[in-house]
């Protein structure tokens, strides 16, 4: 019963029923060139509408666990216009070009930290057949994807011939390169537990109860691993070491200005938004609706909410949490940052992997 | 399909940035001035060469980091079979991770964790 309205929102028909469609009036390659512009188009109002949000919110979040109001001025009493005047502003800022600067890594560098951000970002299950990239190991695919960024953010710090950059950059990278081990170790843990690395089946298998509840105490380490080195991926505080401004001024983008600036920036609250839509995935079940096992009739009414709903719902519920965290913890140093990985959290995950592996061989696990 | 919606996948992200910087060059003034093209030290002259040496210590976590990402690469096709395979398959992860581990601790040990 229940299963039967999840399929009713199952995007994959109405997809292929416009494919068709498309390819009944005109030349296939036209078709599949038109569908191509309109995920285009799709990802871009995305892309900027989720950030416009995200900034607003984080203003907004920063300004409560700093007994502020926030942004109140542009645009009626919330303020809510002043993230776009702030778009707005950005394009309008001169690009300052450098003289002793390695100008194509430095014109590279936006480039690959985009790509990276974009690329994982359309691997984010929506709802059900309603991912970009599908593919079945997806989940490998964001993670290898997901390690371009750092590329990027090595390039702009040494391309731009500042101090502060290479600091920056050398910091972010080390830090960045070390916590993707954890999050390597803890997404394996959950591809462990669902027996398969194609997402849309991850959330499937999570129909009978999200990995956060079946998977008892050892999903429950994993998930809080997760969200650390996840915060610590996204270079966002208490990790946000490699931008600390009293030293560094802004890390790896200080001679970056204006719009260029602006793709790093950008990049940074995206993939908090896909730090966040990953651990949705893993752990909270994706678009998969509340299901209690046995209690038919409250799953068939939680059934009726969209997955997308459901999704966007849970992942700004993790957004949130990060936030938290940012605003409440002091700032790490570099040998806090390294350690606090290297001897508690990737012995942890291994510790995880080990007893995931014991729960899933002997049946322990629901 | 996969490969269509990848190519046009990476090619929006190169359009994001051809787009943004192209408007941005449209309407951002410019002013040319000496000044703006030295690097930013807050308004200091900067001293000697602005590529400083850094410490090595980072490339300590780079060599070990490469040794587990590795693992991980191996760990994944594992992972899906693990309950098919079932008891045999906690054994030959086992010696895997020993080894592993080992190497680890013998990193610990030698100080190469430590930030000196």
């Amino acid at each position: 019963m229940n299963q039967s309205f999840l399929d009713y929102y199952n995007l994959q028909p109405l997809f292929m029923a416009i494919h068709s469609a498309l390819c009944s009036i005109m030349p296939e390659g036209l078709a599949i060139f038109l569908e191509g512009l309109v995920v285009a188009v799709l990802i871009l109002i995305m892309y900027a509408v989720l950030a416009i949000i995200l900034i607003y919110m984080e203003r907004k979040v920063c300004a409560k666990f700093q007994c502020r109001i926030g942004p109140n001025r542009v645009g009626g009493k919330g303020g809510l216009l002043q993230v776009p005047a702030d778009v707005l502003k950005i394009l309008t800022k001169e690009i300052i070009e450098l003289k002793n600067s390695d100008h194509f890594l430095y014109a590279l560098a936006p480039f690959l930290v985009i790509m990276a951000s974009i690329l994982t970002f359309s691997c984010l299950p929506w709802n059900k057949g309603g991912e970009i990239l599908h593919m079945n190991i997806g989940i490998f695919f964001v993670l290898a994807a997901s390690s371009i960024g750092v590329l990027g953010i090595l390039l702009a710090g040494w391309s731009s011939n500042s101090k502060y950059t290479i600091i920056g950059a050398v910091r972010s990278g080390a830090m960045i390169i070390s916590y993707e081990l954890s999050i390597g170790l803890t997404v394996l843990t959950m591809v462990m537990m669902s027996g398969t690395m194609d997402i849309q089946q991850i959330v499937a298998s999570q129909a009978d109860g999200w990995n956060i509840f079946k998977g008892h105490i050892v999903a429950i380490a994993a998930f809080i691993i997760f969200l650390i080195a996840g915060n610590a991926e996204a270079n966002r505080g208490p990790f946000d070491l490699a931008e600390a401004e009293q030293e560094l001024t802004a890390g790896y983008h200080t001679e970056y200005s204006g719009m260029h600036f602006g793709f790093f920036y950008l990049a940074e609250y995206l993939n908090l938004f896909i730090t966040s839509g990953i651990a949705t995935t893993l752990f909270l079940g994706g678009w998969m609706p509340f299901h209690i096992a046995g209690l038919d009739g409250f799953n068939a009414v939680m059934d009726y909410i969209p997955g997308v709903i459901w999704f966007v719902g849970k992942t700004f519920f993790i957004v949130f949490l990060l936030m938290w965290i940012r605003w409440t913890f002091p700032r790490l140093r570099i040998d806090q940052v390294l350690t606090l990985e290297w001897k508690y959290l990737m012995p942890a995950s291994l510790l995880i992997l080990l007893l995931m592996t014991v729960c899933k061989v002997f049946g322990l696990v629901f | 399909m996969f490969f269509t919606f990848l190519i046009v996948v990476i090619l929006t992200a190169i359009a994001l940035v051809v787009a943004a910087m192209t408007i941005a060059n449209l309407i951002a003034p410019r002013s040319t001035n000496p000044q703006k093209g030295e690097p930013y030290e807050c308004g200091i002259p900067t001293r000697g060469k602005s590529w400083v040496q850094f410490k090595v210590g980072y490339y300590l976590f780079a060599i070990l980091f490469l040794m587990f990402d590795i693992e991980t690469v191996f760990l994944f096709p594992w992972a899906v079979v693990v309950q098919e395979v079932g008891a045999y398959a906690l054994v030959c992860i086992g010696f895997f991770l020993v080894v592993l581990i080992l190497g680890l601790a013998y990193a610990w040990k030698k100080g190469a964790l430590e930030w000196k």
